[in-house]
């Protein structure tokens, strides 16, 4: 058979790979300052720019889709040349989506540092970066599919479905979610609101980390593994089963995120049973991972390529494990809004994203400079200081979790709670905290040794941007009802398998949307529940620029230590009018849904200019940027006219009058905050905060007493 | 409280009940295509990633033997 001459894009690769580190170390020095800051706030060096709310999601962001997705990226360009035995379909392609993904990256530090965010987490990013993801992405597929189609190699293998997989749902993920109404260049509203938005966004944050930091990871595991540690993977039928089922279960599981919360009982159950049934397929992943190795275990003691895979694997093990417990409702009742979360995300993000990321860079760069590694005996260190790190810093999110979980739980014999001020339980925590940032900081070191290794390795060797390599033509077998083979039609044909994994993620969606969509009732409302004022829309606005969601749930489930700290607990009509929600998923500070009413005026006002004068050591930052920098009310007619559009009953004309009744309720609020004794002036930020604030959960508070 | 919910969705189960089948169905299907397939074209597929060049010659051969 006449071999056929092409050459594999290696560039592209490399430059996927230096991204990856690039942002690697970018992203986790933002994580290192936000871990620090929690411990000594005053580390925002007093600059909004730089305070927590506004820079935890850059650092999110940053690991998830900047290292990550680079690594993904790098690791898919050159597995899938090598798997399809061809060149990427269009260097033209190949170049817009490296340069305009890290535009993207660049775009989102900087919109999310001055505080343009729409508080999803995981989504935070503003309505024109949203359709330039959605741009690159589709570049990207057109860029994969392409080079499917002109493959040399009849099969697809087992990874590549994990790729395709990934990039169909993240496409769905993406867009669904990411539905707002603009209503100025870097501000939207969600179309949906509260108990609705909230499902949408956790499906889609549920499944972020499914479709985005595993199923990805689960194919260069697939490649690099085997690759590694030079033998074939465990178990072929097992990666084909643990594939489908894992596609299948995985987008169901989202609801687990909002268990005794005011979501239908029944979408909560359904999570939970979901994600009890995921420990199977994702262990099949795991075990198929570490059985690869079986009968060569003395390999990975000698390398520490196998070694990081090997950590990697069993994170993954791990982490996939535990998921499936904090979404019973007994442990999540525990755990949830407490750092134990951050522990489990982090045993994932570090374990199995971070180290599988090394092992493969290790692997792929001096493949790439046709060169051995700079030096092993650092890479060995590297792993160490990760291992270690990993091990400081979950042990100590687990201790804080737990701890935090007890004590806000925890009653007097007398039937009263024994820590009812939030604050000591905070105080409680910080050495956690400071133990967490030491981990962080030892795994940050690790990672600037492989910079530095990876360097030195690239010096010594030569690149070669276009790697010659031929490969038989594709010939057409049709074997499509042969028996036996049903499957070999469906991996054999990329098209009819973007069709079947779109179908059944969108089933598993679908069902669990439609509910909710379809049926108004499906929420109750409640009738005492009005509008937000103008003044306190704006403030809401203001909430969510500074990131508050970031440590305040605003969500009191129904529990007797809740409901005895922060009052009545949430019913899902309170949030009707909540575009978008902003429940959270943490809890640094007190809940503050029931915080309206419960200070005056003058309180929040010092509160937010330094924390530390209401509440001695609070680890909340200062605010004082609020007190002095004016309320942008030129948007307020806008703001007014997208909520109605979205179906805040607010009437017709009303935006044109808007800004009175916003003048007016400030200047109540100045005249309070003035006979306090505060030197406050209407038309400051502060005020409409301090608005909103007032306003939480106050709704249901009036329906009381009306009785 | 929640039958609250369900009772406002006319035909919820149908819901729970048509993809619980779509489920089944399809993982019965695998499960049995799972216990047929042909174990030299699992050989081959698990051997695509590595020795990319020796494997270009068994890439055809291979499909003659299992058919």
């Amino acid at each position: 058979m006449e071999l056929e001459r092409f050459s594999y894009d290696n560039k592209i690769v490399r430059q996927f790979g230096i991204a990856a580190i690039f942002w690697g170390v970018v992203g986790m020095l933002v994580g290192l300052i936000v871990a620090t800051q929690l411990f000594v706030p005053a580390l925002n060096l007093n600059l909004q720019y730089t305070t927590f709310g506004r820079i935890r999601p850059i650092h999110t962001n940053a690991v998830i889709f900047a290292f990550v997705g680079n690594a993904i990226f790098m690791g898919v360009y050159h597995s899938l040349q090598r798997l399809c035995k061809t060149r990427m379909y269009s260097d033209m392609l190949s170049k817009i989506h490296f340069w305009g993904w890290q535009l993207i990256i660049v775009a989102a530090a900087i919109t999310l540092a001055m505080g343009f965010t729409t508080s999803k987490e995981y989504a935070e990013l503003e309505w024109p970066i949203d359709i330039a993801i959605t741009l690159v992405w589709v570049a990207f597929g057109i860029n994969m599919f392409g080079t499917i189609l002109k493959r040399r190699e009849k099969h697809l293998y087992v990874a590549i479905w994990f790729y395709i997989a990934t990039w169909v749902t993240v496409a769905i993920l993406h867009i669904v979610n990411s539905i707002e109404i603009p209503v100025t260049f870097l501000k939207s509203y969600s179309v949906y609101a509260g108990v609705q938005d909230a499902l949408v966004q956790w499906w889609y944050g549920h499944n972020a980390v499914a479709f985005f930091l595993t199923t990805p990871y689960l194919g260069l595991m697939y490649y690099y593994l085997p690759k590694a540690a030079n033998r074939p993977i465990y178990s072929y039928k097992l990666s084909i089963v643990h594939f489908w089922a894992l596609i299948f279960i995985y987008i169901w599981a989202g609801p687990h995120h909002l268990l005794y919360s005011a979501l239908p009982d029944w979408a909560q159950s359904l999570g939970t049973v979901f994600s009890i049934m995921l420990i199977a397929p994702s262990w099949g992943g795991m075990i198929n991972g570490l059985l690869t190795l079986r009968g060569a275990w003395d390999k990975v003691r000698q390398d520490p390529i196998l070694k990081f895979m090997v950590v990697a694997v069993t994170a993954y093990g791990m982490a996939t494990f535990e998921g499936p417990m904090l979404s019973l409702k007994n442990v999540n009742a525990i755990a949830h809004f407490t750092d134990w979360i951050i522990a489990h995300v982090h045993i994932g993000a570090l374990g199995w994203n971070g180290f599988l990321t090394f092992g493969v860079l290790y692997w792929l760069i001096p493949k790439l400079y046709k060169t051995e590694l700079f030096s092993k005996k650092l890479a060995n260190i590297h792993f160490w200081l990760g291992t270690l790190g990993i091990v400081f810093y979950a042990s100590a999110m687990y201790w804080s979790g737990i701890t935090q979980s007890l004590m806000w739980k925890q009653f007097t014999p007398l039937g009263t709670l024994q820590y009812p001020n939030f604050l000591e339980t905070t105080l409680q925590i910080i050495p956690m905290y400071m133990i967490r940032a030491a981990g962080g900081g030892l795994y940050f070191i690790g990672v600037l040794l492989m910079v530095y290794n990876l360097y030195k390795t690239a010096k010594q060797g030569s690149f070669e941007e276009n790697e010659a390599a031929e490969a038989p033509a594709l010939v057409k077998v049709k074997d499509r009802f042969v028996k036996g083979k049903r499957h070999r039609w469906l991996e054999g044909k990329p098209i009819q398998f973007l069709i079947v994994s779109m179908v059944v993620v969108l089933i598993g969606g679908l069902v669990e949307f439609l509910p909710t969509f379809l049926v108004k009732s499906n929420i109750p409302t409640i009738a005492s529940v009005k509008p937000y004022t103008p003044l306190e829309l704006q403030g809401r606005d203001i909430y969510i620029r500074e990131g508050c969601v970031s440590c305040h749930s605003q969500l009191i489930r129904p529990f007797r230590s809740e409901t005895e700290r922060y009052g009545e607990y949430s019913k899902a009509g309170e949030y009707v009018y909540d575009h978008p929600f902003l429940w959270g998923s943490k809890r640094t500070g007190p809940d503050l849904h029931r915080e309206g009413g419960k200070y005056p005026n003058m309180w929040h006002y010092l509160h937010m200019e330094d924390p530390r004068s209401m509440s001695p050591g609070s680890i909340m930052p200062a605010f004082p940027w609020l007190l002095t920098q004016n309320l942008d009310t030129t948007t307020t007619a806008a703001k007014i006219k997208a909520m109605r559009t979205l179906g805040v009953p607010y009437p017709l004309g009303y935006e044109y009058t808007a800004n009175e009744d916003l003048a007016k309720q400030a200047g109540t609020i100045t005249a309070d905050l003035i006979k306090s004794g505060v030197p406050a002036e209407s038309n400051k930020e502060i005020i409409a905060l301090i608005a909103y604030l007032q306003r939480l959960g106050t709704d249901i508070k009036v329906n009381q007493q009306a009785k | 409280m929640f039958n609250n919910y369900l009772q406002a969705i006319e035909g919820v189960d149908i819901y729970a009940i048509f993809s619980l089948l779509v489920f089944f169905v399809f993982f019965v299907f695998l499960i049995i295509w799972m216990f047929r397939v042909d174990k030299s074209y699992l050989k081959k597929m698990s051997s695509l990633p590595l020795d990319e060049k020796e494997n270009l010659n068994q890439n055809f051969s291979g499909d003659k033997h299992d058919e």
